[in-house]
Formats: structure tokens, C-alpha cells, sequence
């Protein structure tokens, strides 16, 4: 096992640390204020193809690998979850489910302008009466002539209004098995903005990842193409379970980047912050709770690299799984932000609370990372169900 | 080449729209000096169109002779032109020690005609001596007498270096602005005239020039301010500079700025002290909401007094002023402000 | 069209200097980069090459590390690049270093040859305008912006208080200031491409229009006499009074000094 990364992939780092600290972080602060989506940013990382690092050179993207996509995320996230979780959810939602179902006709019109930057990818599953429970999901789909016809609203929605392509997720079909029991089955759909019939509901106010533009999606009579239907009708639940597998570790990543942020702020801080004389850096107490923060988020950083490289041996073989690994690097990494970030605020201490440090937002925007794309409860799910089946 | 054919002090004196530059004064001073350690004199060349007038004024302070290049094609600076008369004059006049000044110009005509001639050239010296070479006489090498040791900052100022020529001739410098020290004038002081024609011949590496453009601004040389007020981004807007013009005006100084100050556009290039701007050394510097990166102090840490204000206790320009005071700077240089004015008032 | 951009690799003085207890420089702990003005010139190239399709081969002097270098001008757009690396360059001062670059340069098409002005570690300015008298070729120092039409450039040319506005013709050699853009970010795809791209690598004998009186320390004709790091001046009183104080205490200093 080696775990030194080869020189690409430092170059690929010291290009993405070298963005976030000269083009993200002076607007971090701000942006979590204004709640503006980092628009200006977001075109910068088009231009330089942030948005299609993992996907192949033949549809736009960089041709690149999971593990350099995560280090993007992980490298971003350190100075603003918000761009960080844009770009895993463009990516690792949007991009990866085209490339994975989609026809070579779908791959053309859609994730080539996704992931050469030209066009900013979303994904909707969550329903006001379905999240972790999906079959309590409302929104349908009706077949009529040449179109489907898409009526429902989604929720919580990343990318939300920003984004000009999404993957919607309705229930097409209901059977019933031979007990008589019934179970809704799933289609996902390619839907353009300004589709007819679909409107944008409220913007949510959110605790942390405030710039990110978190949009209900609702359709009316919505009609789109026949032709945009993404993988076969009625496999929607499994596309979106395996799509959601390679989007944690996106939020995994994001999750990591913003624990080792909030550690970079807190080691800057207690050099200089003084009590009694000293800097705080010369306490033990401060010195061996930032040990303990940086063993976890190491800890977390392998855990999330290797769930990036099996899932690169997938895009070899296509039949590696990497669904737990994807399911442990997320439990983890985001209960080790949460915890991390936690104690950076109390590091900081009356200042840690103030929004004049990085800090009281890391420990916002960390909340955020045990709770989408499956909480910390359905990784459990996921983990104990193949360890006891 | 015999290098004992080569004699005397030569310097370029820069002049600029048949102005000479400060510069060429203070090469002149500087000159002075290691030619009496020489025991030899000073040349100053110039080059231009149209340029005899200036012969009497480089005399006044301090030139034994005054070369005068006179030609059309000297007019207006360009690279090729000057780089043959200089190169002429050095053929010709075969002095020991040609120093240029480390300016726009000298910068470009100083490694061309080093390279034309084939010899050394050390850069943006700020301070030149004669001596030895090696410094310390070593067996099995031979010591070298009357060399020019040629010291100048590098790495960002952040170190030294005392660099000699002791095989080629001439032995060539550039030398920053404002370091070497004019000589006063001397009324009436007589410098020996010689035109020189080295018949400049237009080839292939004449340039054209399409227009000049003047940057409009009519403040005094930052260089040239015995009490500079220098603001950094810590000021925090162009608006609140204002609180630093009132500040020099009360005390008849000047504005200057640091590198960040001129990126965010508040302040034009012309005012911006350090190793990207102007190096300064005026009686009293004071370095208000300046950090003091290392590429700023290098510019301005010869100063006699540096008084800073900044909020930050831990800022590094603290590590180089005399007086640093850990303050609100909005508070303190207005009431600085009234606190001469009414002090002024009392003295006059 | 073909561009040949010099570029080096110099330690990041760029806030990041480092002092050892001792006031010496901490070499050790500074990054590796591509000297700014270099990266501008490259930057500038680059644009050219965007507008007009022209071919960017990136040339550096150097140790075998700045291969680093090279694979970032590539990641950047670079289309070649070629490292001259030996022993026997070692030394050099701005003479051998722009004999030894020309020689180089001879050895490839170029229609246009971008410099930086000047590195941040030797602060020199002199490699630039030297190469161009080893070439035999027009100068333009200390551009501000550069334009392609037909077969000249027209470049601002910056002074203290002015710029010309310069016409030259091509073949010509032109230095760059760092104000004359803002240099692109590498792509992720790049970096990948140009780590699987053959970086050509030159030793002291794959240069033959050069002799060995001008090269290395030996052919260099400065020599340094001494180097020193230079230890910073030490630190005066600092006080923290509120801005009465504060007032009081600047007003006193100034009369002590006999400033008023």
C-alpha cells in the first residue's frame, strides 16, 4: 500500500489550494452573509475545469481521476464549503449519473456542456415527504405521446436555481408484488431550465453553506422529451442510490476540507492570540486538542482517498463496488468536522463565536455534511447492512 | 586585452527631454571618490540630441570631463542607438569604470552594451568601493589591487553581495537611484568639453517608436521627500488617504504607498516604495497601516527615523521601525494632525 | 508563428522569507516557483498563442528539479519544453547565463523570444536584454502590454514616469513586466497531459554554438568577492497607548529628533 500521491496529483493540489487562497477565500466571508451564490467564482472554476475533473477528455471533461476531483473539493472546502459542495454536487450528482446511464446521444447534449463548464448540473431526489425514506416521494411522471410529463415538487435542492440541467427523480410506475403489497417505482429524467411548467418555490435560509443556492423545484404539467429519460424506466431508485454512493464521497471530501480549515485557522490564531503573557499555542491543553484534531481529519483523509481509488478502480472495471467505502469516508469525516470545527470555535474562544472569525462558519457549514446526501444514521444503514447480511 | 589600457571614471549621465536625471549627479559623486582612491578623473558621457547646454551644469558638480554624443537618432531613448554610442565612446575612450544608473534606461542600455563590449556587469549596486580581490589574499591565486567592489541587496533585499570584475574591463555597474550622495555645487567649476562622433548606423534592430505618453502627475518625487507618509492597505480605502495627505502637508512631506496599496489601484505606480517601487531614505518615514513585508522594507529601511502605526501588534514593521505604535491609525494621525498644527502655530 | 518563452525557477521571496534565530535566510523553507515577470512573459504568450495559434516552447536554465517548473508552464498551455541542464553551467553570472540561454534558443524556431524582466532572487534584469545582443535581435525591456500585427509587435514600453509606445520587427526579444497580466491558472487536465509529455533535456554538449570561455562559473567575468545575508535591523520601542497617548508620544519623538 502506498499512500504518497505522485506529482500530478501534488501539482493538482498546489493548483487547487492556490485558487481557493487567491480566488475564494478574500470572498468567503462575505458570501456566507450576503447568502449570494459565488457566481463570479463558479465561472472562474468553469473556465479552468473544476467542473468536469474526473469526467473523460471525450465529453468535455479533464480526464483526470476521482482522487484529483476530491482534493478540488477538499482544497475549496478548507476556505468555503459553499464552493466546495457546488462542485460536488455538479460533479458527483449531475456529471456522473449522465456519464454512467446516459446514451451516447445524452452524453453529447448534456454532460459535454457540463463538464467543459458551460453549463452548471443539479440533482433532485428529496421531497417535502421523502427524504431518507424514498418512497414516500409524491412527484410523478406521466407517459403521453412523445414526452413525459413531470408534476410534483423537489426540495432542498443544491445548485438549485443556479444550475441550467437537473436530474429529477419521479415515480413512474406502482406494482405490486405477489403478497399484494404496493411499491412505487422511480425513473430519472434529464430536465433544461426553463422547461415549461417548471418553476422555481422558496429559497431556503439555512444554517451554514449559505451561498449555496438551496432552491424547491416544482413542475407543473411539466413536458419534457422522451428521449430524457436517463437509464431504463423504472431503475430510478438504483441510479439515484448509486449516484448518491459516488456523491458522498464528494461530501466527504467537502466534509475533510472544512475540518483541516478550521485546524489551519486555529493553529494561525493561537500563535497569536495571548493569555496570560503567552500565545495560547503555549498551553498544552491548546497544543494536544489540535493534535487530536489533526489525527482525526487524517484519519478521515484516508478514509475518504480510499474511497476516491476504489471508486477510480470502478471507472476501470465497472464492477467494483464502492459503496461502503464511500458510506464510511462520509460518517466519518463529516462527525470528525463536526467535532473538529467544534473545537477550533472553543480554541478561539469569545472570538470563535464572532463572525469576525473563520471559524463560527466552518462549525455552521460542518453541520451540514451529517445530514445531506444520507445522514450519518443511513451511512450506519448502509455499513451495518453488509456487515450483517 | 590589456586592461592596463584602460583608465579613468566614466559615467553615463541619463538625461531625459534634455533634462539631465538626479542620477547622473549622484554617479558623479560617487565617482569622485573612487577616482581619487584611482588617482585618476571623472567622464561623464551624454548622449542625445541637441544636449550641449548640459555640459556646464555636470561640471558645476563635479565631471573633469563631459563626453557629448550628439545625434538625431539619440533623441528620444532607444535601446540600439544608445547601446552603439556607448559602446563607442567605451572602445574609444577605454575607461577603467563605467557606472549607469539603474533606471528604466540603464537598466536596458547597461547589460546591452556589457554584453556588446563582453564584459561584467553587476546590478543595482548601493554601494561601490576600490579594493582587493580577492578580498583576503589567497595562495595560489593572485590578489588583484584598485578593483571596483560593486555590493548590492538581492533576493529581495534579503542579502548582500560584494562582486568584482577583476578580469574584464570596463568594470560596469548600475546603480539604484537615490543611494550615492550628489556633490554640492560648484559655481562656476569648468568641465573639459570633447564631441565624439561614433557615426551611429540604422539597422535591423532600430525600434519605432509610435508615441510617448506622459503619465499625468504632478506630485513631488517620493525619492526626493525628506518626510514621507506612507500608507498601506490597512488605511483601507483611497477615500481615507486623505487622513495621510493632511498628515504630510502640515508637515511639508509627501504621500507614498506600499506594493498592495498600488495593486488595489488607489494609488498610482510613482508612489510605491520598495523592491518593485522606489527605494527611499528620507529623514522620517512614517509607515501607517504598512505591514512591512520584506519587499517593503527593503525599500524604505534606511530611512533615519520610521515611525509606524499599525493595529496589528505582530505586524513585521514593527521589527524595523524606531517608534511603533500599536493603535487605531483613524484615531491617531488626525489628532497627530491637530497636535502639530497647533504646535506649529506656537512655534511661528 | 514561434514563441519562445525563458523562464526560472527562484525560491518564493513573496511574503513567505523566512529568517533563521540567527538573521540569516531560511532557504529551506521557501517554496520553488516560476519567477513572476517569467510567468507574465509566459502568460502573454500564451494569449498570443490564443489569438493567433502560435506555438509556446518554454525554455529554462537550471537544475534538474525545475522540471517541476516546466510541467506547470505545460499544464498552463505550454506546447514544448526544454530544460538545459549541467554541472559545467553551474556558477554562471548574467554574461554565461545569457550565452548559454542563447545558444540554446539557436537551436529552436522562434519568430519571438518573451524574458522576464528580472528574477526575484538575483533582481538583475540583465539576462533579458543580453540574450538579445548574443542573438543579434531588437529589444523591447519592461513591457506593458505586447500586440501582434503582421510580422512586428507593438509593445509599452514602461519608464519611471512614461511609457513609449514601440513598434519592432520580428525576430525580436521582449521582457516582461508582471504588471502586464494576470497569468492563467493551470488546468487539472494540463497537469495530467504534461506530466505524460516528453520534457527535452539539454546538457552542456547538445549546445555546440558555444564556447566554453562563457559558461559557468568560469566564463562568468563578475565573481563574487563576499555574500552575506543581510541581517535586519533591529526593532525600536513599541508602545500601545490610546490615541491621546499615542499623539503625545509620536510629537515628543519628533522634537527629540528635532524633526519640529
Amino acid at each position: 500500500m502506498d499512500f504518497t500521491l505522485d506529482k500530478k496529483h501534488e501539482m493538482a493540489r498546489q493548483l487547487f489550494r492556490e485558487f481557493a487562497q487567491n480566488e475564494v477565500k478574500p470572498m468567503a466571508q462575505e458570501i456566507d452573509e450576503t447568502e449570494q451564490f459565488p457566481r463570479e467564482n463558479v465561472e472562474k472554476m468553469m473556465k479552468y475545469g473544476f467542473m468536469g475533473i474526473p469526467i473523460p477528455k471525450e465529453y468535455g471533461g479533464q480526464g483526470c481521476d476521482v482522487l484529483t476531483y476530491v482534493m478540488c473539493v477538499e482544497e475549496l472546502s478548507k476556505v468555503c464549503g459553499t464552493t466546495g459542495v457546488i462542485v460536488s454536487a455538479h460533479t458527483s450528482l449531475c456529471c456522473d449519473p449522465i456519464l454512467t446511464y446516459g446514451t451516447e446521444e445524452q452524453k453529447q447534449k448534456f454532460l459535454v456542456p457540463l463538464a467543459s463548464g458551460k453549463k452548471l448540473g443539479a440533482f433532485a431526489l428529496t421531497e417535502p415527504g421523502a427524504g431518507t425514506d424514498a418512497q414516500g416521494a409524491q412527484c410523478r411522471a406521466d407517459e403521453d405521446g412523445d414526452s413525459w410529463v413531470l408534476n410534483g415538487s423537489k426540495c432542498f435542492i443544491t445548485n438549485g436555481k443556479e444550475a441550467d440541467v437537473y436530474i429529477v427523480f419521479a415515480v413512474t410506475d406502482i406494482v405490486e408484488d405477489a403478497k399484494g403489497r404496493k411499491s412505487k417505482k422511480f425513473s430519472a429524467f434529464i430536465v433544461e431550465k426553463d422547461t415549461p411548467g417548471f418553476t422555481f418555490g422558496t429559497k431556503e435560509k439555512k444554517m451554514g453553506i449559505r451561498a449555496s443556492s438551496t432552491y424547491e423545484l416544482i413542475f407543473q404539467d411539466c413536458r419534457i422529451p422522451k428521449e430524457n429519460l436517463l437509464g431504463a424506466r423504472g431503475k430510478g431508485f438504483g441510479i439515484a442510490m448509486h449516484t448518491l454512493d459516488g456523491g458522498r464521497i464528494g461530501i466527504a471530501a467537502q466534509a475533510l476540507g472544512i475540518g483541516e480549515g478550521s485546524i489551519d485557522a486555529t493553529i494561525e490564531f493561537v500563535k497569536e492570540r495571548k493569555q496570560f503573557g503567552r500565545p495560547i499555542a503555549a498551553f498544552q491543553n491548546t497544543a494536544f486538542q489540535l493534535a487530536d484534531m489533526k489525527a482525526r481529519m487524517d484519519a478521515a483523509k484516508y478514509l475518504v482517498y480510499n474511497a476516491a481509488c476504489t471508486k477510480d478502480v470502478y471507472t476501470q472495471d465497472h464492477k467494483t463496488s464502492y459503496s461502503i467505502e464511500a458510506a464510511e469516508a462520509k460518517l466519518f469525516a463529516a462527525e470528525a468536522a463536526m467535532a473538529v470545527t467544534t473545537k477550533a470555535v472553543q480554541l478561539h474562544g469569545g472570538y470563535g463565536y464572532t463572525r469576525e472569525y473563520d471559524v463560527e462558519r466552518m462549525m455552521r457549514d460542518a453541520k451540514i455534511t451529517e445530514i445531506y446526501e444520507g445522514t450519518s444514521e443511513v451511512q450506519r444503514l448502509v455499513i451495518s447492512g453488509a456487515m450483517l447480511k | 586585452m590589456s586592461l592596463e589600457e584602460y583608465k579613468g571614471v566614466a559615467i553615463f549621465a541619463q538625461q531625459v527631454d534634455n533634462k539631465l536625471s538626479s542620477i547622473a549627479f549622484e554617479l558623479i559623486g560617487k565617482a569622485h571618490e573612487l577616482a581619487a582612491d584611482l588617482g585618476t578623473d571623472v567622464t561623464a558621457v551624454v548622449l542625445g540630441k541637441d544636449i550641449a547646454g548640459l555640459a556646464d551644469k555636470l561640471g558645476e558638480y563635479g565631471a573633469d570631463k563631459v563626453v557629448l554624443i550628439d545625434d538625431p537618432a539619440l533623441e528620444t531613448y532607444r535601446t540600439e542607438p544608445y547601446a552603439q554610442a556607448l559602446t563607442a565612446y567605451i572602445n574609444e575612450y577605454k575607461p577603467e569604470i563605467m557606472l549607469v544608473g539603474a533606471t528604466a534606461i540603464g537598466r536596458d542600455l547597461g547589460p546591452t552594451v556589457s554584453a556588446r563590449v563582453k564584459t561584467g556587469l553587476t546590478a543595482d549596486c548601493t554601494s561601490l568601493e576600490i579594493g582587493d580581490f580577492p578580498l583576503v589574499a589567497r595562495e595560489g591565486q593572485e590578489q588583484k589591487h584598485n578593483q571596483l567592489l560593486m555590493t548590492r541587496p538581492a533576493f529581495g533585499g534579503n542579502t548582500i553581495a560584494t562582486i568584482a570584475c577583476p578580469d574584464n574591463r570596463p568594470q560596469m555597474a548600475t546603480v539604484r537611484p537615490g543611494v550615492m550622495q550628489k556633490l554640492p555645487k560648484e559655481a562656476g567649476r569648468k568641465a573639459e568639453v570633447i564631441n565624439f562622433n561614433p557615426e551611429i548606423k540604422e539597422n535591423n534592430r532600430f525600434v519605432e517608436i509610435l508615441n510617448i505618453v506622459k503619465n499625468v502627475t504632478n506630485t513631488v518625487d517620493i525619492m526626493d521627500a525628506k518626510i514621507l507618509v506612507s500608507g498601506g492597505r490597512g488605511v483601507g480605502s483611497p477615500e481615507n488617504f486623505k487622513l495621510l495627505e493632511d498628515l504630510a502637508e502640515v508637515l511639508g512631506g509627501t504621500v507614498s504607498c506600499s506594493r498592495a496599496v498600488v495593486d488595489s489601484g488607489w494609488k498610482p505606480k510613482d508612489l510605491q516604495v520598495g523592491q518593485t517601487g522606489k527605494t527611499v531614505r528620507p529623514n522620517v518615514y512614517f509607515a501607517i497601516g504598512i505591514s512591512g513585508a520584506i519587499q517593503h522594507t527593503a525599500g524604505m529601511e534606511e530611512s533615519d527615523i520610521i515611525i509606524a502605526i499599525n493595529k496589528d501588534e505582530t505586524a513585521p514593521i514593527f521589527d524595523v521601525a524606531d517608534y511603533g505604535i500599536v493603535g487605531d491609525l483613524n484615531k491617531i494621525v488626525p489628532a497627530l494632525t491637530e497636535a502639530l498644527k497647533a504646535e506649529l502655530a506656537a512655534q511661528n | 508563428m514561434n514563441i519562445v518563452v525563458c523562464i526560472k525557477q527562484v525560491p518564493d521571496t513573496k511574503g513567505g522569507v523566512k529568517f533563521n534565530p540567527d538573521g540569516t535566510l531560511d532557504r529551506a523553507s521557501m517554496l520553488a516557483i516560476m519567477n513572476p515577470d517569467d510567468k507574465a512573459g509566459l502568460e502573454a504568450a500564451l494569449r498570443i498563442k490564443d489569438e493567433t495559434g502560435a506555438k509556446v516552447t518554454v525554455l529554462t536554465m537550471g537544475l534538474p528539479k525545475a522540471d517541476d517548473m516546466l510541467r506547470e508552464a505545460l499544464a498552463m498551455g505550454a506546447d514544448e519544453a526544454v530544460l538545459v541542464t549541467d554541472r559545467r553551467l553551474g556558477g554562471a553570472d548574467t554574461w554565461a547565463t545569457s550565452s548559454t540561454v542563447a545558444a540554446a534558443v539557436k537551436k529552436l524556431d522562434y519568430d519571438l523570444i518573451i524574458t522576464g524582466r528580472q528574477a526575484i532572487d538575483g533582481d538583475t534584469a540583465q539576462v533579458g536584454p543580453q540574450i538579445a545582443e548574443h542573438l543579434a535581435l531588437p529589444v523591447i525591456s519592461y513591457a506593458e502590454d505586447i500586440k501582434v500585427e503582421g510580422n512586428s509587435v507593438i509593445v509599452k514600453r514602461q519608464y519611471e514616469d512614461r511609457y513609449h509606445e514601440v513598434k519592432a520587427q520580428m525576430p525580436c526579444l521582449i521582457t516582461a513586466l508582471s504588471e502586464l497580466n494576470e497569468p492563467r491558472y493551470m488546468t487539472p487536465g494540463g497537469i495530467f497531459d504534461a506530466y505524460d509529455k516528453e520534457v527535452t533535456v539539454w546538457g552542456r554538449d547538445d549546445l555546440t554554438d558555444l564556447d566554453d570561455a562563457n559558461i559557468g562559473l568560469a566564463g562568468s567575468p563578475t565573481k563574487i568577492a563576499k555574500a552575506s545575508d543581510k541581517v535586519r535591523k533591529g526593532a525600536g520601542e513599541k508602545v500601545s497607548l490610546d490615541p491621546k497617548e499615542s499623539v503625545e508620544y509620536i510629537m515628543n519623538k519628533l522634537k527629540e529628533k528635532h524633526v519640529i
